[in-house]
């Protein structure tokens, strides 16, 4: 399985702080298809990526095991 | 606590984060406080809300910290942020930085609040007296995908 995190309104659209998906996608644009597929989340394509605490492109691998973060445009300070 | 860079869901206390910098081979130290403001483009706000990604948030504080090390060899940088519910003037974040002459203390200071802006998973949510929304693209830049990290950034961990 994959864990996928949501944060700020990506979490309040989808109304969950995580969710678990099987890992039968290769890469983390495969992934967002997917969840686009089920969930509306019309922010999507604004949030950067982040992999196992890094943040990468949406061409990077994943697979199972890994944790998938949709980051929205940080507002910290 | 006894990390350099963190995370907190309570209150600031400030000279927790100065004591992280003092050391005698510095002759300036200089902190950069961020406070919960009232007005933003006529708008009163009545709270905010931060969320964070902690574990990511706390690793990206610290590279911002490496990153100053490298600009500056000298300085010693910590940071602390807070999340949960903030009041007006509650403390957001604080930074320390300490270096032996007062130029470069300020300077890394100004440079570790605009890598929190930019790189930092770490998210305000306004809460106005009609209505809410989380904040984003604080830099104003014209399109957010212009402020993705560069591969540069990406592999400075």
């Amino acid at each position: 399985m994959i864990d996928v995190l949501f944060f700020a309104e990506l979490r309040e659209a989808i109304g969950k702080e995580k969710i678990s998906v099987e890992a039968d996608v290769v890469s983390v644009k495969e992934l967002k298809a997917k969840l686009l597929a089920t969930y509306q989340l019309e922010n999507l394509d604004n949030a950067m990526i982040a992999v196992n605490e890094e943040y990468q492109t949406e061409e990077a691998k994943i697979a199972d095991g890994d944790v998938v973060a949709f980051i929205p445009p940080v507002s910290g300070g | 606590m006894a990390k350099d860079f963190w995370i907190t869901d309570q209150p600031i206390n400030l000279n927790d984060c100065i004591a992280k910098v003092v050391r005698t081979e510095a002759g300036a130290i200089n902190t950069f406080i961020g406070t919960v403001r009232e007005f933003t483009k006529g708008k009163r706000t009545l709270f905010l809300e931060y969320q964070a990604y902690i574990a990511m948030a706390e690793k990206k504080l610290c590279q911002i910290g490496n990153e100053i090390s490298e600009k500056w060899p000298d300085a010693k940088t910590a940071i602390v942020h807070r999340i949960g519910r903030l009041e007006l003037s509650d403390i957001a974040v604080v930074i320390a930085v300490s270096t032996p002459h007062r130029n470069d203390a300020f300077a890394a200071s100004r440079y570790a609040i605009e890598r929190i802006k930019e790189i930092v998973p770490i998210w305000k949510k306004e809460h106005w007296e009609d209505g809410t929304e989380w904040i984003g693209d604080q830099k104003e830049m014209v399109s957010y995908m212009d402020n993705l990290p560069t591969e540069e950034e990406m592999k400075n961990d």
